[in-house]
């Protein structure tokens, strides 16, 4: 199982990945806290694009959902915090479930009616905003008016419950994205893997070759589905507050899937550079636009659409498999 | 509450869902033929929206007079739109338009927010507060003008696809992508036509739905995903479906504001989506899908 891991691994992208690994663990020693807080968002948005990237780039179905996710895996915990006094890595264990339940709901209906591409992908969103407009009546989560969570001067970091500076969030990110990049790449290279990747390029074939494709795309919109549910309860405990205009609302769910698309959809490095590419060029627009003294608002969103619609066209399978050929890797992960 | 105010919400929702119907027959129109899903729909018709609403304060035209030329600037943008960006894309996967087209959104609603910035605003005509009345029955006047000039758009675009030379030919594009290049049919053009049409529709609803609410830049995504939800519940590429389906969807929403809250209304437009992708995947109009 290990060893299959490193299976057609070469030389150079391991030495790269070490390197990478290396970096980015020593980054807090050297990284300013602004700089800090922009690799937290650059992790952040890497290890969901690692779970989006199950369901899309693996299992060929587009979700344009996953903020829903999020924002249950977000709200459960928090509830659960603030009601119950119940920590974070408890509150997985109902988060997570809740989460691949509402996953497991979106696929039972869509796959088992045959609702497949665009309708898809509508459907994702449309559960998404009924979440969202649900939320914003739920007295529980106290609605429209935010659910805050408990927060004061930390002069420690508290692991367990979450409670801390930056820092400590970094890291936890870090290690949830490396875990995230290992476990796909073994789920690439797993049974389930090889299925995936049939239902994604024929689905009809992959149903002749007898591959019950209902069951695996349960199971990609389900583990999907649970993984980013994680970031959620990061996400709550890392602003403390959350609510469901912005949590669930649709412009999230872009913005989750805009990193693995700049970066290379299917590809395991994919979201990873799309994350970096795009907080990294969001964060330089702001400074050089403010630099530039332009105080429009919109300007800087302008510039982002431009990038992202002149990279699109240039490079339509993504940064990751162009940079990998240029930099002479092998490994292409198809 | 009588039964009088519930009829008089619901011919209310009724004649706004005919604009909506229009504004998703653009999508409608674009999906089926040309089998791009226009992300920026709603960001479109906000273009429409302002460039009604700059007419009308500097040359104060009443937006029904404005109809048909807002709606030829948006045929001529979306043929560009069409023609110059999109048509390569049209053999690419479907994320990958996605983001295209996500991306020509996010441009449009900040280029609109820079130019006029992030505060509503409306047109008020000399029928803004009109109505008539039917014995029990209260219509606003801009609903009726606006559903009436719906409906007028929506059977041109009919006649249009089924009596003309070029309508027949964009049909044929949609039935057999492969077929129409073959007997020599210039697809690209006729997509970038087809896109253009779309776009006209959806700048003509807007002049429309710039009677009825207050516009900021930032309403496009809400209406985008009106439309999708409309478009998929009346059935994709019908369209009688896709005025059905605004109709339902208007008088739904007009319904649930009624009854519940008017914030929660949207939460039942996405109810009757989930709906009818249940049971009814093809749309109330659509055909069986094979």
């Amino acid at each position: 199982m290990f060893a299959r891991l490193f299976e057609n691994v070469s030389r150079r992208t391991l030495v790269l990945l070490g390197v990478l690994l290396v970096g980015m663990f020593g980054a807090p020693l050297v990284a300013s806290d602004y700089l800090l807080t922009v690799l937290i968002l650059i992790l952040y948005f890497a290890y969901i694009g690692q779970a989006w990237n199950i369901m899309m780039g693996f299992a060929g179905q587009l979700s344009l959902g996953h903020a829903l996710y999020v924002g249950l895996g977000a709200y459960t915990a928090a509830a659960l915090y603030v009601h119950f006094g119940i920590g974070p890595w408890l509150g997985l264990l109902v988060a997570v479930p809740v989460a691949a339940l509402a996953g497991a709901f979106i696929g039972f209906l869509a796959f088992r009616f045959k609702v497949g591409g665009v309708y898809f992908a509508i459907l994702t969103i449309a559960v998404a905003e009924f979440a969202r407009v649900g939320f914003d009546h739920l007295s529980w989560t106290k609605g429209s008016s935010g659910l805050f969570l408990p927060v004061a001067q930390y002069t420690h970091n508290d692991l367990w419950l979450l409670r801390g500076q930056p820092v400590m969030f970094y890291y936890v990110l870090l290690v949830a994205t490396v875990l995230a990049f290992v476990f796909c790449r073994a789920l690439l290279k797993s049974r389930i893997g090889y299925f995936w990747l049939a239902i994604r390029e024929d689905e009809t074939a992959a149903r002749s070759a007898g591959i019950d494709t209902f069951r695996y795309k349960m199971i990609a919109v389900v583990i999907s589905a649970s993984m980013t549910s994680f970031a959620g309860v990061i996400y709550a405990f890392y602003y403390n507050n959350l609510f469901p205009e912005q949590v669930f609302h649709i412009s999230r769910s872009i913005e989750i899937i805009l990193g693995p698309i700049v970066g290379g959809v299917g590809t395991l490095f994919g979201p990873i550079i799309g994350a970096f590419l795009l907080t990294g060029m969001s964060e330089t627009l702001i400074a050089a636009l403010a630099a530039l003294g332009v105080d429009l608002p919109g300007a800087k969103q302008v510039f982002y659409g431009i990038c992202l619609l002149l990279v699109i066209m240039a490079l339509p399978d993504g940064v990751w498999p162009w940079l990998s050929r240029r930099i002479g890797l092998t490994e292409r992960e198809k | 509450m009588t039964f009088d105010v519930y009829l008089n919400v619901a011919v209310g929702g009724l004649l706004t869902g005919l604009v909506y119907g229009l504004m998703a027959l653009g999508l409608s129109v674009i999906f089926g033929v040309v089998r791009v899903v226009n992300f920026a729909h709603g960001e479109m018709m906000t273009i429409a929206m302002y460039i009604a609403i700059t007419l009308f304060q500097a040359l104060h035209l009443d937006p029904l007079v404005m109809l048909v030329p807002v709606a030829a600037v948006l045929f001529c943008l979306g043929y560009a739109l069409q023609a110059g960006i999109i048509n390569p894309f049209i053999t690419r996967p479907e994320h990958s338009q996605f983001l295209l087209l996500v991306a020509i959104a996010i441009i449009i609603i900040n280029v609109l927010l820079i130019l006029f910035g992030p505060d509503a605003q409306s047109v008020q005509t000399s029928y803004s507060y009109d109505s008539f009345q039917v014995g029990k029955l209260i219509v606003d006047a801009t609903k009726l003008y606006a559903a009436g000039a719906a409906l007028a758009v929506a059977v041109a675009l009919y006649a249009f696809f089924r009596f003309t030379a070029i309508g027949t030919a964009i049909r044929a594009c949609a039935d057999n992508y492969t077929g129409a290049l073959v007997v020599g049919l210039d697809v690209k053009h006729l997509y970038a036509l087809t896109f253009g049409l779309g776009a006209a529709c959806v700048g003509a609803a807007g002049v429309m739905l710039v009677l009825i609410v207050d516009v900021t830049p930032s309403l496009g995504p809400a209406y985008t995903l009106l439309a999708f939800v409309i478009v998929i519940t009346g059935g994709l590429g019908s369209m009688p479906g896709a005025l059905i389906g605004g109709v339902l969807i208007g008088v739904t929403e007009a319904m649930a504001g009624l009854i519940f809250t008017p914030s929660a209304k949207s939460m039942f437009a996405f109810g009757i989506l989930v709906l009818v992708l249940l049971f009814r995947p093809q749309g109330i109009m659509g055909k069986k899908a094979a």
